[in-house]
């Protein structure tokens, strides 16, 4: 399952930290941050809970980049 | 500018006052000089609070090399070192400001970027009038209309959802969708595409499509996706930033470590403070963002402005391949011919040539075939089908009819052959309809499927912007498609394929190319899609009616324009030369002012201009496209 979310974050090379940490994140199959349309689509693992796995995933893009936000 | 911004804007102003002011406050004696440096925190703290929380944070979640770490432990190690030995904190707040003055600039520069393309790429409608059952009209979601039902379109709207005119007439601007500025008129009966505008009379339209699945959504579905695949160059940006911030770092540590120790070693004064200092200016320069924002802005702006010329392309990945294109392979039927087969002339005609079309027309009146479809086209006089009676087809030669009673037979060499009719042969390439009228032969209709206008210069562009081999593929018999390769000037044809045989000829070519070269094939998607994905760049024609051309192609030209082909190579190279500008500009920048503080020659100033400037002119060079 594929979703995208709107995401605010200041600087490119932060863009490109979220998406490293998304991508490590468990339950989380794939992800890519658009900078230029502020957009993180997310692919779920088979079975994960979007909601749970979306939490996580915005606690540790705060830790690679205390600035940014994920509407959720 | 946004709230933030505003913010940072403010806090820019005062903190440049308050250096100002105490630059002209004589405090440099006044208890031992701590209360200047006491004073200089003041707008330090005004200017740079958000950086040194966020470094802290940064160490606190062991991400420390961020942008934010290193500002501080420039700053911090400038004012220190102020402290220590010149008295002078200036700098240090200066640092900061310009660090913050740059940032702000980066980020009103991106957002207006970012807003102006999104703004070309805005084709969604708002709103949709849908009729309701006691014939009144209301505003809904363009969303909330179901399949079937009946919605106004009135003059100056966007047509909110794909469908077709039940009632009236206008003419439509379709360049939101193919970058074609002439309007298009449709009446009842005609397909309307979201995302037009309505210029002239009201419409009622009869939706065929949801929202979602309309033609502006899955433009723009497509255009958004578009920079999720990213392009090698991006991907290498990425690679060199994760790789390049570590190792100024390490750099900078050496710097400040081997410099005064190699001096000692030599039996001269280390000078800790000139070293750490030049270790201090390497970390400003660290930070790769001007890097890894201007390269995805200007793949960004080139698919936005692409999408803008009725060219759709699926990623960065594709926009990097379309540059590199140098062989070039098409299908004939519908990509450099229109398609349809239209009345190309009227040949030896014993008759008006009025008369032999209307005539040809009411014989063939009841059948569906695409010739007797032409034939129609091409008449101009109403037909009554009244006037004929009586009407045989024989299989493989034509039909024969009675018209105002007298025996009309039109067909082909064949059928005249068979009936004893002296006929006259065709010299042109095509088909040919033979006509005679009780036995006497009344001449003979060419009908042949047109070249596009714009397909012979569309050929020649592509040879001016460097395509070496053009090759035709076509399932058409070779006689009919040498006519058109003659025509149109390409190195190569390849005629009476099967599907199956273009995707081996196609690789062929592929087989053909030199390193650093591409494949592009351009195919009207009906029968193509296996070459189209077969080929390392597939173009499909006039994909606003076929779903299988949109899913196997990697660029889409949205209207039937094959001189649209080299208007996207030329934009693909132009990208792509702005690309290369960047990243050597920006490197070699970088390097350049690395060594020069190394040496001692930079400055805390230079490294600032080598962050913040480097990134200012690399946006703006980036939006250039």
């Amino acid at each position: 399952m594929k979703k995208t979310y709107r995401i605010d974050v200041d600087c490119a090379n932060c863009a490109n930290k979220m998406e490293e940490a998304a991508r490590r994140t468990a339950g989380v199959a794939d992800a890519t941050v658009n900078f230029m349309l502020l957009k993180m689509t997310v692919e779920f693992e088979e079975g994960a809970d979007p909601k749970a796995v979306m939490e996580q995933v915005l606690a540790n893009c705060k830790k690679v980049e205390s600035d940014c936000e994920i509407m959720l | 500018m946004n709230r933030k911004q505003k913010n940072v804007l403010i806090r820019i102003l005062v903190a440049a006052a308050l250096l100002g002011l105490l630059h002209f406050l004589p405090l440099d004696d006044v208890w031992g000089g701590w209360l200047k440096f006491a004073a200089y925190l003041v707008p330090y703290a005004v200017i740079g609070w958000d950086i040194l929380r966020k470094a802290w944070k940064g160490i606190l979640n062991r991400q420390p090399f961020d942008e934010c770490f290193l500002m501080a432990v420039a700053t911090v190690g400038a004012l220190v070192l102020g402290r220590l030995r010149t008295g002078d904190y200036a700098e240090a707040v200066a640092v900061m400001l310009f660090y913050q003055t740059g940032e702000l600039f980066q980020s009103v520069a991106v957002g207006k970027s970012r807003r102006s393309i999104t703004a070309l790429m805005d084709i969604r409608p708002d709103s949709a009038n849908l009729e309701q059952p006691d014939g009144t009209c209301a505003e809904v979601d363009p969303e909330e209309v179901p399949v079937g039902s009946i919605i106004q379109v009135k003059p100056g709207e966007r047509v909110p959802v794909d469908g077709r005119v039940v009632e009236g007439t206008s003419s439509m601007d379709t360049s939101a969708l193919t970058g074609e500025s002439l309007p298009r008129d449709v009446r009842a009966g005609d397909e309307v595409l979201s995302g037009c505008v309505n210029l002239t009379g009201l419409l009622r339209v009869k939706t065929t499509k949801e929202a979602g699945e309309s033609a502006a959504a899955r433009v723009l579905d497509m255009v958004e996706n578009a920079s999720s695949l990213k392009s090698r160059s991006e991907a290498f940006i990425t690679r060199f930033a994760r790789v390049y911030t570590p190792a100024v770092v390490f750099s900078a540590l050496a710097l400040a470590v081997l410099g005064p120790v190699i001096r000692l070693l030599l039996g001269m004064a280390p000078d800790w403070g000139d070293w750490l200092m030049r270790a201090l200016t390497f970390l400003v320069i660290s930070c790769p963002c001007a890097l890894v924002i201007s390269i995805p802005l200007t793949f960004f702006a080139a698919i936005g402005r692409a999408s803008r010329a009725g060219v759709l392309v699926k990623g960065s990945n594709y926009l990097e391949a379309m540059a590199q294109t140098r062989l070039i392979a098409f299908d004939k039927t519908g990509t450099v011919t229109q398609g349809v087969f239209e009345v190309a002339g009227v040949h030896h005609s014993e008759l008006p040539d009025e008369e032999l079309l209307e005539l040809a027309a009411l014989a063939e009146y009841h059948s569906d075939h695409p010739i007797s479809l032409s034939l129609r086209k091409a008449c101009s006089r109403e037909l009554d089908p009244g006037r004929v009676t009586d009407v045989e087809e024989h299989a493989g030669e034509g039909v024969s009819a009675l018209v105002d009673g007298r025996r009309v037979c039109c067909g082909n060499d064949r059928m005249m052959r068979r009936l004893g009719v002296d006929f006259t042969p065709c010299s042109s390439v095509g088909t040919v309809v033979h006509v005679s009228v009780e036995g006497k032969y009344c001449g003979h209709i060419l009908i042949a499927d047109k070249l596009k206008p714009t397909a012979r210069e569309a050929i020649d562009a592509l040879r001016r912007s460097g395509v070496r081999k053009s090759v035709m593929l076509t399932g058409d018999r070779p006689a009919a498609a040498e006519a058109v390769a003659r025509d149109l000037g390409v190195d190569e044809l390849k005629a009476g394929l099967l599907p199956g045989d273009k995707v081996s000829a196609v690789e062929a070519l592929l087989g053909e190319k030199r390193p650093g070269e591409t494949v592009a094939f351009v195919g009207d998607g009906l029968n193509d899609a296996p070459v189209l994905s077969r080929a390392d760049v597939g173009i499909a024609m006039g994909a606003l009616g076929s779903d299988a051309a949109i899913e196997a192609a990697d660029i889409v030209l949205m209207d039937d324009d094959p001189l649209k082909i080299s208007t996207a190579v030329t934009l693909a190279r132009r990208c792509m030369r702005i690309v290369r500008e960047n990243i050597v500009f920006a490197i070699g920048v970088k390097l350049l002012c690395l060594l020069l503080s190394a040496l001692g020659f930079g400055t805390m100033w230079l490294a600032i201009f080598a962050d913040v400037g480097v990134m200012v002119l690399a946006v703006l060079n980036a939006i250039r496209v």
